[in-house]
């Protein structure tokens, strides 16, 4: 179970994986996640499904390196292993239906969810105008793609390395100049950028739903390590969403239970590298 | 692997003689590893008995006639049989006997409140108080040495199922096993399903190992799997495996999913860095190992100063895995008093004899943090105990002006678990009470959607294994009569109000 069967480096640090995962590819929906442990002493991380086909068996997460795990997982793993572990497909999916005119808003690491998501809307019958956004045209990835997915599609580059300079708020403000009508705005990405698309659309009174990746344990509801206050209310990333309301996000909790293990995770990465100077690292 | 055993040299029943119960003689404690010592490590508190404490303990039983320890027991365990064979010096029998009414012996024997049930049944108690027969640990002793026997020799068995049944067994808890394991004894198809990545469910994420080894637990479930049970990890019933097909491809379901959804205080400040839930607190350190990180690739916060709230099995716990990871300091504050503790007397001596402190009478009503959003102090109210409630227990009642703040940099919220939404949302036909509490037939386990049984926790909310045991087998043999009934007549629960 769990065989890698296609892995390859997308941009500086993103990493996209297929492996098999038969039961879950033939459920999967879009905005759903999985659970990952590369091997027994791992720990369980939760990662986006970013494609899956029930014909082949086959499920494809995309990763940055930010971590002991994932760095783990971009450099031990290659196709032909197995991965100890995925559990899925978690979460609520994405709500689909036909809305009319919708805007998915993809950030980095954030264009790979949004895929599904965008082909799953078009489907539905709905005009799919997509935003890309990456720092630079370096680290772009997965274009195509979206293009296929989505009606049209509008690339940014922090830098103007590609499409147009500036951030996907950007490209965001100029489009609702253009096109008055939009119904509903799906963001994805870094928390600060769903938070700026959502503050964004909020005088404009568009309804915008955002897709939160919480710490978590076990991804099933059993911790509740990924609560989180939405409209007054702790909800669990894992069960009630990840989709929630980005108006109704508090994104100041948010900030700061992502950063919950920022010691433990440098702890873990320093203890991986051998110290040439005999230095150890030392516990505050 | 045989082993000699010179049961005369042991002090038991000599062969071909009848036996002399000696119940004057003291009860025979268990060794501990030193409160001091086992502090720095989550190796096993009790250390168990040797041969000659089980053949001493033994030899104090009195075998009466009309025992009432076995009707204490929830599952009838017959104590005297295999007590008997302890005296006797057939160590493997005393196991194999207990297996009949028992599949997971090397757990209860550990985590069974027997002080509340065969033991405060036991006769030895009337004309010695406080020393009845020491069942729970001879439990443990005879289920120890034959798991430590059968140790690498027991493997996936390829039984053959003798009834053309499947039947789908969700969650791999107490009930689950215990359910999986009647079920194939009876020869049907077994295929169990659990959710995480091991099985075991609470007996793996929430007890901790000091209280039940986790290799013990493996043990136990090499057993079921020697009956011919499937397991399947890493399938959540009613998400990897959608519900519907479940009922397609099987003739019958057990839902043990137990009770792992985490009930939180809903007060300010609740979401703070440093403030866990107990289920996952509990889960980082007894599953993903997270007190041998970096080692293990999960963290848990080191406590300096832990506060645990709640004053049940798993609160006491909790404190006592603070104090292994070293906090300085680390205690419980509980709403009502001590008497009203739902926890275990032997669990409350150990946390203490380790240090943890107590405060009764303490509800917290607000978290504080610090300017990283990390809790540092809790903002407690004092209470005092008014009229009986509900539950029988004096009702705590605030205070008024009696708050004060405490320091605190980690906070676990230990006041019950509910069961988890899953399989309720995933059936809509389902009744349930309390939200997420599956109300089941009390003498069928059928619920109200036809094919689907339920158990252990996920029907009563959390309760002891032994219990979630006892549901298990009399949901096995209704299922049984269920499979074996050519008109697969449905008996669900009488229910008042739909969910």
């Amino acid at each position: 179970m769990f065989e890698i069967t296609a892995k390859k480096t997308l941009a500086e640090g993103v990493v996209e994986m297929t492996f098999k995962a038969p039961r879950i590819a033939k459920v999967h929906k879009p905005g759903q996640f999985c659970m990952v442990m590369n091997d027994e002493d791992s720990e369980r991380i939760p990662l986006t499904i970013a494609d899956s086909d029930a014909k082949t068996g086959e499920v494809t997460i995309v990763f940055l390196i930010v971590g002991r795990s994932t760095f783990e997982l971009a450099s031990k793993y290659n196709v032909g292993d197995t991965l100890f572990s995925v559990v899925g497909p978690l979460g609520t999916p994405t709500h689909i239906e036909k809305f009319g005119k919708v805007v998915v808003i993809g950030g980095g690491l954030g264009v790979a969810p949004i895929y599904p998501i965008c082909k799953g809307l078009k489907e539905a019958g709905n005009e799919v105008i997509s935003i890309i956004g990456f720092r630079s045209k370096g680290l772009m990835f997965w274009k195509e793609m979206i293009e296929k997915a989505s009606t049209r599609t509008i690339v940014t580059t922090d830098d103007g390395t590609f499409g147009m300079k500036g951030f996907v708020t950007t490209a965001l403000e100029k489009l609702r100049g253009e096109e008055p009508d939009i119904a509903r705005v799906i963001a994805i990405g870094p928390p600060v950028m769903m938070k700026a698309a959502a503050e964004m659309t909020r005088p404009w009174g568009i309804p915008t739903w955002v897709s939160l990746n919480t710490i978590m344990v076990d991804g099933t509801g059993m911790c509740g390590g990924c609560r989180l206050e939405v409209g007054g209310q702790t909800k669990f990333v894992c069960v009630d969403g990840p989709d929630f309301d980005g108006h109704l996000v508090n994104w100041d909790e948010m900030a700061i239970r992502m950063k919950v293990y920022g010691y433990e995770e440098k702890h873990a990465v320093e203890t991986d590298h051998e110290c040439k100077i005999g230095l150890t690292p030392v516990r505050k | 692997m045989t082993d000699k055993i010179d049961i005369v040299a042991l002090g038991g029943v000599e062969p071909g003689k009848p036996k002399k119960a000696r119940p004057k003689e003291p009860r025979r404690e268990i060794a501990c590893q030193d409160a001091k010592a086992r502090i720095r490590n989550f190796s096993e508190v009790a250390l168990g008995y040797k041969p000659e404490d089980a053949v001493y303990e033994a030899m104090r039983c009195l075998e009466c006639p009309r025992p009432r320890c076995v009707v204490a027991c929830p599952v009838h365990i017959d104590i005297p049989s295999f007590v008997g064979l302890i005296s006797r010096g057939e160590f493997s029998e005393a196991a194999k006997d207990l297996r009949k009414y028992n599949t997971l012996p090397a757990v209860c024997g550990r985590v069974c409140p027997q002080e509340n049930l065969c033991e405060a049944a036991c006769v030895l108690n009337d004309t010695n108080p406080g020393n009845p027969v020491a069942v729970g640990r001879l439990e443990r002793f005879a289920a120890d040495w034959v798991l430590a026997r059968e140790n690498g020799t027991v493997r996936q068995a390829a039984v053959e199922p003798t009834t053309p049944f499947k039947v789908a067994v969700v969650g791999s808890g107490p009930s689950g096993l215990t359910c999986a394991a009647e079920l194939a004894k009876l020869g049907h198809t077994v295929h169990l399903f659990e959710a995480l990545h091991k099985p075991g469910g609470v007996m793996m994420y929430g007890i901790p190992e000091f209280r039940l080894p986790k290799a013990m637990v493996q043990k136990e479930i090499n057993y079921v799997r020697s009956l011919g049970v499937v397991v399947e990890t890493n399938c959540i019933v009613g998400k990897t495996f959608p519900i519907k097909e479940v009922m397609n491809e099987y003739d019958a379901i057990y839902v043990a999913s137990g009770a792992g959804y985490p009930n939180m205080m809903r007060i300010p400040g609740e979401n703070l860095g440093g403030i866990y839930s107990a289920n996952e607190f509990l889960t980082r350190v007894n599953l993903m190992r997270a007190y041998d990180f970096p080692k293990a690739g999960t963290p848990v916060k080191k406590p300096k100063n832990g506060i645990v709230v709640g004053a049940g099995f798993t609160a006491f716990d909790v404190v006592r895995i603070m104090l292994r990871l070293g906090a300085e300091k680390a205690g419980i504050v509980y709403r009502r008093t001590r008497k009203e503790m739902p926890g275990r007397g032997e669990e409350i001596e150990h946390s203490e004899e380790e240090g943890a402190f107590i405060q009764e009478l303490r509800n917290p009503v607000r978290f504080i943090g610090d300017e990283r959003g990390f809790v540092k102090q809790i903002e407690l109210q004092k209470m005092e105990l008014g009229e009986p409630d509900a539950s029988g227990r004096r009702k705590p009642v605030p205070v008024e002006g009696g708050n004060y703040i405490i320091d605190a940099d980690l906070v676990v919220v230990a006041i019950g678990q509910s069961p988890n939404v899953l399989i309720p949302s995933s059936l809509p036909n389902l009744s349930t009470r309390w939200g997420s509490v599956i109300n089941v037939n009390r003498e069928s386990y059928m619920s109200t959607v036809p094919k689907v049984f339920a158990g252990g926790d996920a029907i009563t909310g959390a309760a002891t294994v032994i219990l979630a045991i006892r549901a298990a087998k009399e949901a096995a043999r209704a299922m049984d009569a269920y499979l074996h009934d050519p008109k697969r007549k449905w008996f669900p629960p009488e229910v008042s109000e739909k969910k």
